[in-house]
């Protein structure tokens, strides 16, 4: 236990525990993505998928556990590196010019901490219906629909989605590097499929406020 | 050519430093950064202020010991080169340069623009050797090395020690130069025996000297003056994550001691 105790505390395991709760996270964002698309199939499509994953609550639970200890892991550690970097320089330099970073990675830890909260205020919204009381459990499709139809709820999730795909760039790029899968053959690849990816995702989500905005929905 | 500096002086560590503007005129564009700080400082001396310390030693470009920050990049925009390889050909008649001390936490301030980089030498002493019997040369080629580890192991050898990449790293990292330290033993069959407590130890070091994690900003590739890629910082990792994996404290039941 000695060993595996004093890499989650080194530096370079802390990485790799970014990347592969990253990973993840970034898994189940798919297979998300994938169901609230299946909006624009119409209501019925989408409250028997709703219906078919809670006909399951132990595949669900079991899913939920992995997520949550995802959550944490990647939370808590993304707040011990940012600490450790934080100390790393006392002072900073008067002049300081950048020569190669990009926006993506400069922003990581706003974007991370925007999710964060997006993610909380996603939850209360549409899993736990605290927000609004009156939504019908069952039947997921109107929820979805009279929310975003909501100008302000609409933009926000857009932001937010934003935010993510930026995150979710720089992150799918740095965690090849950070798991030590890097080859001169196949970096210029890797950074692709991470702009994809990111590319992906960011419309995926976006498509359902979108769409419910411009009258896809019923 | 007449240029003007900010440069970052500072008694010594407990004292809390300033910038001090000086002018420099009578330039020549083939003097050297550093030859023109010279300069600046034989007017100081004569003045009886304190010259502006900084570091530097075979003004060559491969003791990796000058390293200064300038216009807010360590080594100044020349590229693939040290400080004391900086020209003043590369200003304009009239520029302001800013000069300040690579910044970490653990590379305290000495002097004005001189930082202590020991903690690199002691990431070193914690594993960046072979233990061999050192007697007379071995036979060329008597171990064979495929050309392309030894073209690898050589590109990350060209390491010179100057902590550029911490300096440049938004985060202090050192894992530019550590990686180049562990990858240069760990491609040649020489370093195979020690290659994974070098990679533990090392790294171990490294996080004990209070530098940062990278989080793939590629800074420290941009500066580094040897031009060391960030490709060993993924080799790393893997070393590091294999050794930490397969890691069995050493518990011999032969052989005796
Ligand atoms: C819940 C809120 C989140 C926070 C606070 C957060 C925070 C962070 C931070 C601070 C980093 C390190 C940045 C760096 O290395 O430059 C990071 C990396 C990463 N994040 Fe997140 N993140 C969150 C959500 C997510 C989600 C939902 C995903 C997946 C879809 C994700 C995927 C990644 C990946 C893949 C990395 C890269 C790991 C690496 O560098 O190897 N994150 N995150
Ligand atoms: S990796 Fe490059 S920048 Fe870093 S210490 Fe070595 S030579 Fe200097
Ligand atoms: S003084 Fe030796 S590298 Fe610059």
């Amino acid at each position: 236990m000695a060993t595996a105790v004093s890499f989650t505390a080194s530096s370079i395991g802390k990485k790799y525990v970014m990347a592969v709760s990253g990973i993840a996270l970034f898994g189940f964002t798919m297979a998300h993505m994938a169901g609230n698309l299946q909006v624009f199939l119409g209501r019925e499509r989408f409250n028997g998928y709703a219906a078919t994953l809670h006909a399951m609550p132990a595949v669900l639970w079991v899913f939920r556990g992995v997520m949550i200890l995802a959550v944490v892991a990647h939370i808590v550690t993304s707040v011990q590196l940012a600490l450790r970097n934080r100390a790393a320089r006392p002072q900073g330099y008067a002049k300081k010019q950048s020569l190669a970073t990009t926006y993506a990675a400069r922003t990581m830890v706003v974007s991370g901490p925007i999710l964060f909260f997006y993610i909380v205020y996603h939850l209360l919204h549409f899993t736990f219906n605290t927000l609004h009381p009156n939504y019908e459990v069952t039947d997921l499709y109107s929820n979805v629909v009279a929310s975003f139809r909501q100008v302000p709820i609409s933009v926000s999730y857009i932001i937010a989605n934003a935010c993510f795909g930026f995150h979710v760039f720089h992150g799918a790029y740095s965690l090849f590097q950070s798991l030590g899968v890097n080859h001169p053959r196949y970096n210029g690849a890797l950074r692709s499929l991470a702009m994809a990816i990111a590319v992906l995702v960011t419309t995926g989500f976006i498509a359902v406020p979108v769409g419910v905005l411009a009258g896809l929905t019923k | 050519m007449r240029v003007f500096l900010q440069v970052w002086r500072q008694k010594n560590g407990q004292s809390k430093g300033r910038f001090e503007r000086y002018e420099a005129s009578e330039v020549s564009p083939d003097m050297s950064l550093l030859e023109m700080l010279d300069v600046v400082n034989e007017g100081l001396v004569q003045k009886n202020e304190a010259p502006i310390a900084f570091d530097h030693d075979c003004r060559e470009g491969i003791c990796g010991m000058c390293g200064l920050v300038i216009n807010g990049v360590p080594h100044g925009s020349e590229g693939g080169a040290t400080t004391c390889q900086l020209h003043m050909r590369k200003f304009q008649d009239g520029d302001e340069i800013w000069i300040e001390p690579f910044r970490a936490k653990a590379f305290p301030v000495l002097r004005d623009c001189v930082v202590d980089r020991t903690a690199l030498d002691r990431i070193i002493q914690a594993g960046g050797f072979i233990s061999v019997r050192t007697g007379s040369a071995p036979d060329a080629n008597q171990i064979l090395v495929p050309k392309e580890n030894a073209d690898l192991a050589m590109d990350a050898a060209a390491c010179i020690g100057c902590g550029a990449c911490v300096a440049a790293c938004p985060n202090a990292s050192a894992m530019l130069f550590t990686a180049a330290k562990i990858s240069h033993l760990g491609l040649l069959p020489q370093g195979q025996p020690e290659r994974h407590s070098r990679a533990l130890a090392m790294v171990k070091q490294m996080d004990a000297e209070g530098f940062g994690a990278c989080t793939n900003h590629e800074e420290c590739e941009a500066v580094c003056p040897k031009e060391v890629s960030i490709d060993f910082i993924a080799r790393m990792n893997r070393d590091f994550a294999k050794a930490a994996a397969t890691f069995r404290p050493p518990k011999a039941r032969g052989g005796g001691d």
